[in-house]
C-alpha cells in the first residue's frame, strides 16, 4: 500500500497528489512514468511522473479526471492509501548537452513537461516554454513554469487568458523570425503534438514527443502500447513502455496512435458514468 | 504387488461437457476420483529401469508415488512428488506429459501410457483438500538470495532454496505473484486459487514476496548485491510479443496473446462488470499453434465469440500445443484453419467520414493457403504459400500468438550479463550460471517462449548451482 501524503486540486478536473514510494522516488527522472492501481479490483493505469522528492521519498502525479479510475483516485484524500504504485518505468527524457530548448505543453501534459523544463533550467539551459489550455479555468502550473523558463508563452484557445490561439502560434512566429533551438520537446494531446511536429518540421529542429498510449503491464510484456514509427522508409513497431514514452516526433504515426487510443472509448465513457453515479449515491 | 490392470486404455479424465464448458471459465478437467486413480495406478508396471523418470525435466520418482497411490496412501504419494517438484498441482495440469514422462511409459508401446499427469494432479489435489499441514521453515543458513520474477522458474528456485535454509526474496513486477501462471494460463486450465496456494506455501516457508518491483528499473541487479543478496536468479520470463510485420497489425481489435490473456486473466476482463475492457463476442482469429494460441482461442469462446478460428501455417501434426489442449479446443468448437497464413489484416475506413467511430476497427484478415515442402533445419516441413490462393476470413478480432522476444529491461541495466543475438540471457546449460558472477537465470528469459515444466527444471537446476556456489562446494 502506498500513502497519499499530499493532494491539491489544480483546477476542477486536474488533481495533484504526492505518493509515498521511496524506491520510485530514488530513481525517478523527468519523462518516466509509473503504473498504479487504486484498489484491489482496480485497473492498472500509467501516469507520467510530474515530480519527485528523493529525500521525502515521494513521487508527484498530476492527473485529469477522465475515467472511472481517475474518478476513484480523485476520491482518495491525504493520508489514504492506494493499492499499487510501480516504477519508474520507461526511458527518461534525454536532456544532456542541450543549451537552448523549447518546451511545449498542452493541458495536463504541462504537468509532465514541467519537470523536464526544471531539469533543463537547473543545468543552465535556455528554456522557452509554451503552455496551452482550452481556457482560463483549465490553466495549471503557470508560476512553476515562470520560475523554470527564461521565456514563457501562455496560450488559451479562446483567448480568456494569456495570448489567444494554440501553442503553434508562438512557435511559428519564433521560427519565422529565424529563431532556432537545439530541440523542441512537446507533451500534450496527440493532436497537439502532431501539429507541433508539423510546425517544427520545416526548421529541421529535432522534435521529441511523449506518447501515452493504453498500457496494461507497462514492463514490456503485453504489447498493448505499441505504435508505429518510420525511419528511412522502414516501418517499425515500437513499445511506449520500454522504448519510450519519448519518441522522435518526425517518426511517429500520430493518426494510428489517435485511432488506437479510441479503442475503448465507449467502454470508458460508460465506466466513468457508472463511477460517477456510484459516488453520487454515496454522497 | 497385486496383479496389474492390463486394460490398454487409460482412465479417461472426467471433464465438463464441451457444450457447457465453452461458456464458463470453470476448470475443464474435473480430476480423477479415488476410484479412477486407484484403477489407473494399477496400470503402472513398476518397471525397474523407470523410463518415465528420465522423461521428466525434474525427475519426479514416478513409480514410487504411483505405488503409494496403489496402497491408498495419497499423502505419502504427495510427499514423494514434493521431494523433486515444488508445484505438483500446477504441473499435473499444464505439463505436456505426452512428450515427457508418458512418452517413455512402457504401457504406451501396446496401448495407452499410464496417465501419470492425471495421477500427479489427483495426488496434489487430494493433499490440498485433506492436509492442513503447513510447510515448515527450514533452519536458516544465513545466506540471502534474490529471485527476479514469480513465475514457474522463480517459484521453483525459491522453494528449493528455502527448503535448504536460504533467506529468499522474490521480486515481482506485477501486483500479483505467479507470473505466466496468473496472467497467461487461463482459469479454466489452471485455477488461480491453486497458484495462490503454491505462493502461500512458499511464504509459509519463509520466502518474502515483494510485488510492484521491476528489476532493471526500480532496483538493479547491482543494487540487489549491494543490499546483501549473495546470489540472484533471473526468471523474468517472456518479454515483448512478436508480431508478423504484416499490414494492419495496429488496427483496433488486434491483440497480442499476452495482452488478450492478461486483460482476461490478470485483470479479470471476463467479469460482467470488468474494470479493464476487452473485445468480447464477435468473430475471432487466433494466429499461432502453441498452447498460448489454444488458451487465447478458448478464452475468446468463453467470452462469447460466435466464431473462433485458429490460423496456423503448418498442419495438425506440427501443432506445437499440448495434444489435450488441441482436442479440448476442437471439442469446444474452435475452427482450425490449418495450412493458412495471414498476409494482411483489413480495417474499416469510411472515405466520407473521418470521424466514423467504426474507422480503424478490424473487418477481416486476408490469408493465403500453404503447402508443406521439404523439412527445415529443425526437421519440420517448411510451409510454402500457394500462389493465388488468398482469401478473406471474416473476423473482427485478431489475436497474435506467435511467441515473444526476451524482455530488454534487465540486460540493458546489468553490466557483464551476456545475451545471445535474440536477447536471451546466455547460461551454462546444467546450472543456469550466467556470465556475471553470482547471477543465474532460467525459463523464458533464457530460452524464449517454452513450457512451465522446462522453466521449473531450470529453476531447480539453478537452485542446486546457487546452493553449491554459496556453500562453497562448487569447484569453479
Amino acid at each position: 500500500m502506498y500513502r497519499i501524503t499530499a493532494k491539491k486540486a489544480l483546477n476542477p478536473t486536474v488533481t495533484m497528489m504526492e505518493i509515498e514510494a521511496p524506491l520510485v522516488a530514488k530513481k525517478a527522472e523527468p519523462g518516466q512514468f509509473i503504473i498504479l492501481r487504486v484498489d484491489d479490483e482496480g485497473e492498472r493505469i500509467p501516469l507520467t511522473i510530474a515530480g519527485y522528492d528523493r529525500e521525502k521519498g515521494t513521487v508527484r502525479i498530476i492527473f485529469q479526471i477522465v475515467g472511472a479510475t481517475t474518478e476513484k483516485l480523485n476520491h482518495k484524500n491525504e493520508g489514504d492509501y492506494i493499492r499499487d504504485f510501480v516504477g519508474p518505468l520507461g526511458v527518461a527524457t534525454k536532456v544532456e548537452g542541450l543549451k537552448k530548448v523549447c518546451i511545449v505543453g498542452g493541458g495536463v501534459g504541462c504537468a509532465i513537461a514541467l519537470p523536464i523544463a526544471q531539469k533543463l533550467h537547473q543545468q543552465g539551459c535556455d528554456v522557452t516554454s509554451v503552455i496551452g489550455f482550452r481556457n482560463k479555468d483549465l490553466l495549471i502550473l503557470e508560476d512553476e513554469f515562470k520560475a523554470a523558463s527564461n521565456r514563457l508563452f501562455v496560450m488559451t484557445d479562446d483567448g480568456s487568458y494569456g495570448r489567444h490561439g494554440n501553442v503553434c502560434v508562438p512557435l511559428e512566429k519564433m521560427f519565422s523570425g529565424g529563431e532556432t533551438f537545439d530541440e523542441v520537446i512537446a507533451i500534450g494531446p496527440l493532436v497537439m503534438m502532431k501539429f507541433v511536429v508539423n510546425a517544427v518540421k520545416p526548421t529541421g529542429i529535432p522534435c521529441t514527443v511523449s506518447m501515452n498510449p493504453i498500457m496494461i503491464d507497462g514492463t514490456g510484456m503485453c504489447g498493448g502500447c505499441r505504435l508505429t514509427t518510420t525511419r528511412n522508409g522502414e516501418k517499425l513497431t515500437r513499445f511506449a513502455c520500454v522504448d519510450g514514452p519519448d519518441f522522435n516526433g518526425y517518426e511517429v504515426d500520430f493518426d494510428e496512435a489517435m485511432s488506437r487510443g479510441g479503442m475503448y472509448r465507449e467502454f470508458e465513457r460508460h465506466a466513468h458514468e457508472e463511477a460517477c453515479n456510484l459516488f453520487n449515491t454515496e454522497n | 504387488m497385486l496383479k496389474p490392470n492390463m486394460n490398454p486404455k487409460r482412465n479417461p479424465m472426467p471433464t465438463q461437457k464441451p457444450e457447457v464448458r465453452a461458456h464458463n471459465f470453470n476448470e475443464v478437467a474435473t480430476g480423477y476420483s479415488e476410484e479412477n486413480a486407484l484403477d489407473e495406478a494399477f496400470r503402472c508396471l513398476n518397471c525397474k529401469n523407470m523410463p518415465c523418470v528420465s522423461g521428466c525435466p525434474v525427475n519426479i520418482h514416478i513409480p514410487q508415488f504411483i505405488e503409494k497411490i496403489r496402497e491408498g496412501d495419497f499423502e505419502a504419494a504427495y510427499q514423494i512428488i514434493s521431494e523433486t517438484s515444488s508445484l505438483p498441482a500446477v504441473c499435473g495440469r499444464v505439463c505436456p506429459q505426452e512428450t515427457q514422462c508418458e512418452a517413455k511409459c512402457v504401457r504406451g508401446l501396446k496401448g495407452e501410457s499410464v496417465g501419470i499427469g492425471r495421477l500427479e494432479r489427483f495426488v496434489a489435489d487430494w493433499h490440498n483438500a485433506h492436509s492442513d499441514e503447513k510447510p515448515t521453515m527450514a533452519p536458516s543458513n544465513g545466506h540471502r538470495v534474490a529471485i527476479v520474477g514469480s513465475g514457474p522458474s522463480g517459484l521453483t528456485c525459491a522453494g528449493d532454496l528455502a527448503k535448504k535454509g536460504y533467506k529468499v526474496t522474490i521480486f515481482e513486477a506485477l501486483h500479483t505473484a505467479g507470473g505466466v501462471l496468473v496472467y497467461g494460463i487461463p482459469e479454466f486450465r489452471l485455477p488461480k486459487a491453486i497458484v495462490q496456494k503454491e505462493v502461500d506455501n512458499l511464504i509459509a516457508m519463509g520466502v518474502d514476496v515483494e510485488t510492484n518491483i521491476v528489476i532493471g528499473k526500480t532496483l538493479t541487479i547491482d543494487e540487489l548485491f549491494e543490499q546483501g543478496y549473495e546470489a540472484v536468479f533471473v526468471g523474468s520470463g517472456a518479454g515483448l510479443p512478436n508480431f508478423m510485420n504484416i499490414p494492419g497489425e495496429s488496427l483496433k481489435g488486434v491483440y497480442s496473446a499476452n495482452e488478450f490473456l492478461t486483460r482476461n486473466n490478470l485483470m479479470k476482463a471476463y467479469r460482467s462488470d470488468p474494470v479493464t475492457p476487452i473485445m468480447k463476442g464477435g468473430r475471432v482469429a487466433v494466429v499461432g499453434g502453441g498452447n498460448v494460441a489454444m488458451d487465447a482461442a478458448r478464452t475468446a469462446l468463453r467470452l462469447g465469440a460466435e466464431k473462433v478460428y485458429i490460423v496456423y501455417r503448418r498442419s495438425l501434426d506440427e501443432l506445437p500445443a499440448r495434444r489435450e489442449e488441441v482436442e479440448h479446443a476442437m471439442a469446444e468448437g474452435v475452427d482450425f484453419r490449418l495450412l493458412n497464413n495471414p498476409v494482411e489484416i483489413l480495417g474499416y475506413n469510411n472515405p466520407d467520414d473521418a470521424r466514423d467511430p467504426k474507422n480503424g476497427f478490424v473487418t477481416g484478415m486476408k490469408c493465403i493457403r500453404m503447402e508443406l515442402g521439404e523439412p527445415d533445419e529443425k526437421g519440420r516441413r517448411r510451409p510454402i504459400p500457394v500462389e493465388g490462393s488468398e482469401f478473406i476470413l471474416d473476423v473482427d478480432t485478431v489475436v497474435i500468438a506467435i511467441g515473444t522476444s526476451p524482455n530488454p529491461l534487465i540486460k540493458s541495466t546489468t553490466k557483464g550479463l551476456d545475451v545471445n543475438k535474440k536477447g536471451g540471457i546466455i547460461v551454462e546449460e546444467n546450472t543456469g550460471k550466467t556470465s556475471r558472477e553470482g547471477v543465474y537465470a532460467g525459463g523464458d528469459a533464457v530460452t524464449g517462449s517454452a513450457t512451465v515444466i522446462s522453466a521449473m527444471g531450470a529453476g531447480k537446476a539453478a537452485a542446486k548451482a546457487i546452493d553449491e556456489y554459496l556453500s562453497g562446494e562448487s569447484v569453479s
